[in-house]
């Protein structure tokens, strides 16, 4: 086991650095120079000089990796070119707000899916699978900016219940911080019930028909228990694979929502700093939400071993 | 439990099971078919009756619907189920829960799969007593002395472990224990032991009987092994076509077989020794009809030598042969008279050539698993002459599916083994041998389904084979792959069809007819039976027969079935962990003296005979391959181990008799002398 967790570490620490040589020599390759674009264009040559000279981009794009990398193992993730504040400032509560609505999105979704998969395994075929397969999927299909929009108008706009945007006012509690943030969370919702809910499907459908499940019908238990015991903790192993998989997506996918709800997440961070070229946000930011894919898809991995004895086993003896 | 002597009552006398003129219908693509047509039979108390027949005859089908346990799209469409004298149709869900807790078990074809993946063997066994009692209660306790009762060594550790960390043959025992642990009155086995191995599969067997006197249980035995049956039952039933045509006591029914597609089954069986050049086995014309396919009055009469205008018209009655012995046959007195589908056997005449086709040597193979170096093939010598037949036997995990890959040239063996066709070395991987080493050297694998490319159509696959194997196209290839067809029997007019359209009998030959494009000098035959029911094993084996005799092939052929092996070989080589046992000719191989190994595999196979000799029990399971035991590696398990000198010194294969090896440290004479007695059973 610690073999394993061993190795998925050190993969992912050379995925990150790969990402990182990827994001950085990418926006290099960006046109233009970054102190007159930060002057304009109507600076002096001698104030671009200097200001290329103070931010360190005077110098070879090696050299300036290399200065970023050695900030970063110093917790120093540089300084925003465009508010000239300190890019942790920025990015660390913004990750902390798309967190919050992570989390929520997750305690719906997961729950909801979950069941509603189940149930429309156990009844196959018929109407109510029907109804949860055909609608989980048509949900899934619509952007969920589309969504955002069309909440906004019933909640916001026409019933007025729910406000139109996701950011609290400042010391807001925490029942009205979650009161903010349903509707955004109810798009998360939306476009991955059908996602989650397919898996725990197709898994509870493959191990209703295992023959253990037989064997336990025969031994006599009940229908409930025998979906309880037997069917639900073989069923439900990919589904949780993957439903921690969509953990990364939720906290560093969601540009087109937050905008939409104007929700300081680090989605929002990331599109405004590809806007303004400021590139020690993005490069830190991207590198951020790499981080919480990879350790989003290792918690997956492990939760799927612990639950599974055959992995488990292998791994260990 | 078995403590409390049952209390005589009413329902003591009513049979364990009955079913009256039960049909059961599926329903498939929207039309209800038929797959038991109105089957009546019924199980005394202490009873074991056996059900046969071939796949698609409805056997589980019956057995399931003793459990109420149909599929979703199956029917009872008319008869009566009886458990105990109680009428399961008309129970509610609840009752047929409360008579699947405490009066029928069932224990099924693959035990690994049976078992939960995901639970411990001891909650699952636990379950049973928990939900008898309604508490759980001391159900852990009861678990593990159930499971002792079937013969686990260490209850408690298993008790800890998952299915995946057992043996087949283990999981089976926990099956048997789950099933036995309310003292059912009635016992359910389907395949129970199909696809394991001939020792655990006797193991197995041995055990079901004793537990069946001790728990006084019915046994409703389904199997197409008709060896298996006439060793655990008392009565049998034939199954054709959802309709039981022949019913009676399992010796009188094996003695004088009264229907003709009894006749047709026990013909279909190489038994009794019986080999390839002295008789054919018979087989079944044609195929078993589609699900509710309209019959005609004798469900057999299509296939039937015997059938006349009556037989069709008229549905023959249950005649009575002798004393419980019936048969649905209007010919049933002249049935023993049906006539043979095949013909003499072919002349196998002996090769000129004296040099072999084939030399292996020293052949060693080593896998690496994390970090531990696996001995598969250690030391492995043989030699193959044109048109012979060399069977391998050995138990799963012996290497004998390595020692095919390897000779095929799918693995590479070790460094320095040889492997020599026609005196020149062979390269260790089928991409660096020359075209006519690869055409020279087939193999024909077990499962069809997984050998065929699906996509393909049979001209295709067969084409592609032709133009590899011999690099012909065009009008050339046409005409060859059409007698290639027509040399494993394969009708042309289906060769445009997929391997899914086939039975898996016709994709057997298919795979035999892509084996033999190329005109090969040596055919490795790996379980190529298995798969298949037995008037289609026996259609195969005489194809194999015939190709012999017409193209002076050598087969190794690998079967677990020793029957088979038998019938086929002509020379048998036994391994065992990777080594040469015994080698030999075959009969001599299947006759005292014989490697005590080799007893113990023969000792353990049930016959059709039924007179069997006393089973020669191993002990243990085959040991790891990764740390083989010291001295000769088969002395923890052996029946004859002689002392220390077994522990220490690995024996030589050595000749005892001319052509005729082993490996063991007794001499012919010894062994021929202890081998009058079976051996005691060692501690």
């Amino acid at each position: 086991m610690t073999r394993f967790i061993a190795k998925r570490l050190g993969l992912g620490l050379i995925t990150l650095w790969l990402l990182s040589v990827l994001v950085f020599f990418g926006t290099q390759v960006l046109p233009g120079d970054v102190a007159r674009r930060i002057l304009g264009p109507f600076a002096s040559p001698s104030a671009v000089t200097a200001l290329n000279k103070q931010l360190g981009t005077d110098k070879s794009v090696f050299v300036q990796y290399l200065n970023w990398i050695t900030g970063l193992f110093h917790g120093d993730l540089g300084t925003s070119v465009a508010t000239r504040t300190s890019v942790s400032s920025i990015v660390f509560p913004a990750l902390w707000h798309s967190a919050k609505l992570a989390i929520l999105a997750f305690i719906i979704v997961v729950p909801l899916g979950i069941l509603g998969g189940v149930l429309a395994a156990l009844y196959e075929g018929r109407f109510r699978d029907r109804l949860i397969s055909v609608g989980g999927l048509s949900a899934t299909t619509v952007p969920e900016f589309v969504w955002s929009v069309v909440f906004i108008l019933v909640f916001a706009l026409w019933l007025g219940i729910l406000p139109s945007t996701a950011t609290a006012p400042p010391g807001s509690g925490f029942l009205t911080q979650i009161e903010y943030l349903v509707l955004p969370a109810l798009c998360l919702v939306f476009v991955l019930f059908g996602y989650i809910a397919r898996m725990a499907r197709a898994g509870t459908i493959e191990s209703l028909e295992a023959d253990y499940t037989r064997t336990a019908v025969i031994k006599g238990l009940p229908y409930r228990t025998v979906v309880r015991r037997h069917v639900l903790r073989n069923s439900l192993l990919p589904t949780i694979a993957v439903v921690a998989t969509q953990a990364g997506y939720l906290i560093g996918g969601l540009v087109a929502i937050e905008l939409v709800f104007n929700y300081q997440g680090i989605g929002q961070v990331l599109y405004r700093a590809a806007i303004q070229k400021d590139f020690p946000v993005l490069q830190s930011a991207v590198l951020i939400v790499g981080v919480v894919y990879l350790v989003a898809t290792l918690l997956a991995d492990l939760a799927y071993s612990l639950l599974n004895p055959r992995i488990r086993f292998e791994s260990s003896s | 439990m078995s403590a409390t002597a049952p209390e005589p009552t009413a329902v003591q006398t009513a049979p364990a099971l009955e079913l009256r003129d039960l049909e059961v219908a599926y329903r498939v693509r929207g039309v209800w078919r038929e797959v038991l047509r109105g089957v009546t039979l019924s199980i005394a108390r202490n009873e074991a009756y056996g059900l046969v027949g071939e796949s698609g005859c409805g056997k589980s089908t019956a057995a399931f619907a003793a459990l109420r346990y149909l599929p979703r799209n199956g029917r009872v469409m008319s008869g009566s189920i009886l458990v105990d004298g109680e009428d399961l149709l008309s129970m509610n869900e609840s009752q047929v829960r409360q008579l699947r807790v405490s009066k029928v078990s069932m224990v099924y074809q693959n035990p690994t799969a049976a078992l939960n993946p995901s639970i411990r063997i001891g909650d699952q066994v636990a379950e049973v007593y928990a939900l008898a009692d309604g508490g759980s209660d001391g159900s852990d306790e009861r678990a593990r002395e159930m499971l002792s009762k079937v013969q686990i060594a260490d209850p408690a550790s298993v008790m800890r472990r998952y299915p995946h960390q057992l043996s087949g043959g283990m999981n089976q025992r926990v099956v048997i224990a789950m099933a036995l642990a309310t003292n059912p009155s009635l016992l359910i086995l389907d395949e129970p032991t199909t696809g394991l191995d001939a020792t655990v599969e006797g193991e197995v067997l041995d055990l079901i009987k004793t537990l069946r006197e001790e728990f006084e249980t019915s046994l409703l035995f389904i199997t197409h092994n008709l060896g298996v049956m006439a060793k655990m039952c008392e009565r049998m039933g034939v199954l054709y076509a959802g309709r039981l045509v022949e019913e009676g006591p399992v010796a009188d029914v094996f003695d004088r077989p009264s229907h003709p597609y009894t006749v047709g089954l026990l013909r279909c069986i190489p038994r009794g020794g019986v080999r390839k050049d002295k008789e054919t086995l018979d087989t079944i014309p044609g195929f078993l009809p589609q699900l509710g396919a309209d019959l005609p009055a004798c469900v057999f009469a299509d296939r039937c030598g015997l059938a006349e205008d009556i037989c069709r018209q008229q549905e023959p009655p249950f005649h009575r042969v002798s004393e419980g012995h019936c048969s649905r046959c209007h010919f049933y007195d002249r049935a023993h008279t049906l006539p043979r589908t095949t013909g003499a056997p072919p002349v196998l005449g002996e090769s000129a050539r004296q040099e072999p086709v084939l030399q292996a040597r020293g052949v060693q193979k080593t896998f690496h698993q994390e970090g531990h170096a696996i001995h598969a093939l250690n030391d492995v010598e043989f030699a193959l002459k044109e048109g012979e037949t060399l069977g391998l036997v050995g138990e799963s995990g012996s290497g004998k599916t390595t020692l095919a890959r390897l000779l095929i040239g799918l693995s590479p063996p070790d460094e320095g083994s040889v492997v020599e066709l026609d005196g020149a070395q062979l390269a260790p991987t089928v991409s660096k041998r020359e075209r006519d080493q690869v055409r020279a050297l087939q193999i024909v694998f077990q499962n069809p389904d997984s050998a065929l490319n699906r996509r393909f159509s049979i001209h295709r696959i067969l084409g592609r084979a032709l133009t590899m194997l011999t690099g012909q196209r065009g009008e050339e290839r046409e005409e060859h792959l059409r007698q290639l067809a027509h040399s494993v029997r394969f009708d042309v007019r289906l060769i445009g069809a997929r391997p899914a359209q086939l039975s898996g009998g016709l994709k057997q030959r298919v795979a035999i007819a892509r084996a033999f494009a190329g005109d090969p000098r040596i055919v490795v035959c790996d379980e190529p039976t298995s798969a298949l029911d037995v008037s289609v094993q026996a259609a195969i084996l005489n194809l194999l027969v015939e190709l012999q005799a017409k193209q002076k092939v050598a087969y190794l052929f690998i079967s677990h079935d020793l029957g088979v092996v038998r019938y086929l070989s002509d020379r048998i080589a036994v391994l065992y962990l990777g080594r040469l046992m015994e080698l030999g000719p075959a009969d001599q191989v299947f006759e005292s003296p014989q490697h005590p190994y080799t007893e113990a595999l023969a000792s353990a196979v049930p016959t059709a005979e039924g007179t069997e000799r006393e089973r020669i029990r191993l002990v243990g399971e085959i040991p790891s391959a990764a740390s083989p035991p010291s001295g000769c590696v088969f002395h923890t398990r052996c029946p004859r181990y002689i002392g220390d000198v077994c522990k220490t010194e690995e024996p030589e294969l050595k000749e005892v008799e001319p052509g005729h090896f082993w490996r063991c440290h007794y001499s012919a004479e010894q062994l021929r002398e202890l081998q009058k007695t079976p051996p005691k059973p060692r501690v």
